[in-house]
């Protein structure tokens, strides 16, 4: 398992990368960590005749937080997020919680977030997690950058917004408020398997007890990750509560529309998504201090 | 394309197809064939190297010319001459392998976690090496030989 010939180019910094990926368009494919571009070429399920590497634009190698945001770099690590300093913060654990279980510690130190949402594979954990997060893509090209709703950046299975000669530079959160926490609750047959089924939650309490925000989404449930948006609706103005965290698992079952395979079939897997919202929402309000 | 890379302290210069994976370099271009090749799509871990010092990668998932410039470790650099590294000697004395297919792999991803953690729990070790499979020990030998390893490692120079 070889993969196609390519021809390699190394960028130095984005416009180097923009002007090669300008230059080969639909040819061309952008490689960062990797992690999941070279197996899918190693099949021959990717074919792209030019790989421009931007491993060596440090200037993307980063991770800040300024003015309510967090802004991830195009080649910042799984791993670098998993060891941030802030991290432990329980607003962000559901990004946390999403570091921990992507593929597997060695993978997470060369895989990038960014990468990994431009992957948009339909059981990737970075899609659905910043889904429930609210995040947004800021994509270059060669008119400017523009910024996409998450929403708008994930297309369809392994398709985004990203037109060809253009590149994504950062992946942007939006900073929680302190009464918010998050789950991200995954079932894999083992470390570094797709998932069965897996589920990204963020929820944030407003001064009275009720839900001020909700976002959920699930991964490995169609032909990629999903808002469950009938879930948000139901939660947000609401009081935390047993039958109030049915009602979310049961509309995540019911919008959940995976494959069957290997893993498990259709049934099982809708089951399997209401379950874990379900086990999600209940570990971001322990998180918050509510019992249930 | 030409790319130079040090492997355990010895520069390689060599001509390759940009498609070449780091593996298959180690192994067929620099002839250092205790890179192990297993599932050969970044799931068991037979390949991981360690790269400038001390992040561990899998050697199947990365192209040669990435390493362009870089250095990479592989199992042939863990001895010293005829010393074993505490950490084969952990996989000696504790039983760490069997047919030892996996076993460079588990070493290298040990080195590049015990160099980022010098004092790991045993959770910490079982964690570190979940991207490593063996079909032989039931790890339970294998993370006993990274903790006789990493107590070795943790005392001074002198008293080795």
């Amino acid at each position: 398992m070889i993969p196609a010939a390519f021809e390699y180019v190394r960028a130095h910094s984005p416009d180097e990368a923009l002007a090669q990926l300008q230059k080969h368009g639909a040819d061309a494919r952008v490689l960062a960590g990797g992690q999941s571009l070279i197996p899918a070429m190693r099949f021959r399920l990717a074919r792209p005749a030019v790989l421009v590497d931007i491993n060596g634009i440090s200037s993307l190698d980063y991770i800040r937080v300024t003015d309510g945001t967090l802004s991830v770099g195009a080649i910042a690590r799984d791993s670098a997020v998993e060891h941030s300093s802030w991290i432990a913060d329980r607003k962000w654990s559901l990004l946390h919680d999403v570091s921990r279980v992507v593929a597997d510690p060695v993978v997470r130190q060369t895989g990038t977030i960014v990468g990994s949402l431009c992957h948009n594979d339909p059981a990737g954990d970075w899609t659905a997690a910043a889904l429930a997060a609210r995040a947004s893509v800021v994509v270059r090209g060669k008119s400017g950058a523009r910024t996409l709703a998450i929403d708008d950046f994930l297309v369809d299975s392994f398709t985004t917004a990203v037109s060809d000669g253009e590149m994504a530079l950062e992946v942007r959160f939006p900073v929680p408020d302190d009464r918010s926490a998050g789950s991200y609750q995954k079932v894999e047959r083992k470390v570094g398997d797709f998932a069965t089924a897996a589920a990204a939650v963020q929820v944030s309490l407003g001064a009275d007890g009720t839900l001020r925000t909700a976002g959920v989404a699930l991964s490995a449930a169609g032909p990629c990750a999903v808002r469950v948006d009938e879930a948000e609706r139901l939660l947000v103005g609401q009081k935390p509560g047993a039958d109030l965290i049915r009602a979310a698992a049961a509309a995540a079952a019911k919008k959940s529309a995976p494959q069957g395979d290997l893993r498990g079939s259709v049934a099982y897997k809708k089951n399997l998504a209401g379950v874990l919202v379900a086990r999600g929402l209940r570990q971001a309000f322990e998180r918050l201090g509510v019992k249930i | 394309m030409k790319v130079k890379v040090t492997i355990n302290g010895v520069a390689y210069e060599r001509d390759v197809q940009p498609r070449t994976l780091l593996a298959y370099f180690l192994r067929e271009s620099c002839g250092l064939t205790g890179t192990h090749i297993g599932c050969d799509t970044s799931s068991c871990g037979c390949c991981v190297v360690v790269m400038d010092g001390g992040r561990a990668v899998k050697a199947c998932a990365m192209f040669a010319v990435q390493a362009d410039g870089h250095e990479i470790m592989t199992v042939e650099g863990l001895a010293n001459g005829g010393t074993l590294h505490p950490l084969q000697q952990g996989f000696w004395d504790q039983h760490g392998l069997q047919c030892g297919y996996c076993t460079p792999g588990m070493m290298l991803t040990s080195y590049a976690l015990l160099k980022q953690n010098p004092n790991p729990s045993e959770a910490a070790i079982r964690e570190g090496l979940a991207g490593n499979l063996c079909r032989c020990t039931g790890y339970q030998n294998i993370v006993k030989a990274v903790q006789q390893a990493a107590e070795k490692m943790r005392e001074p120079v002198s008293a080795r």
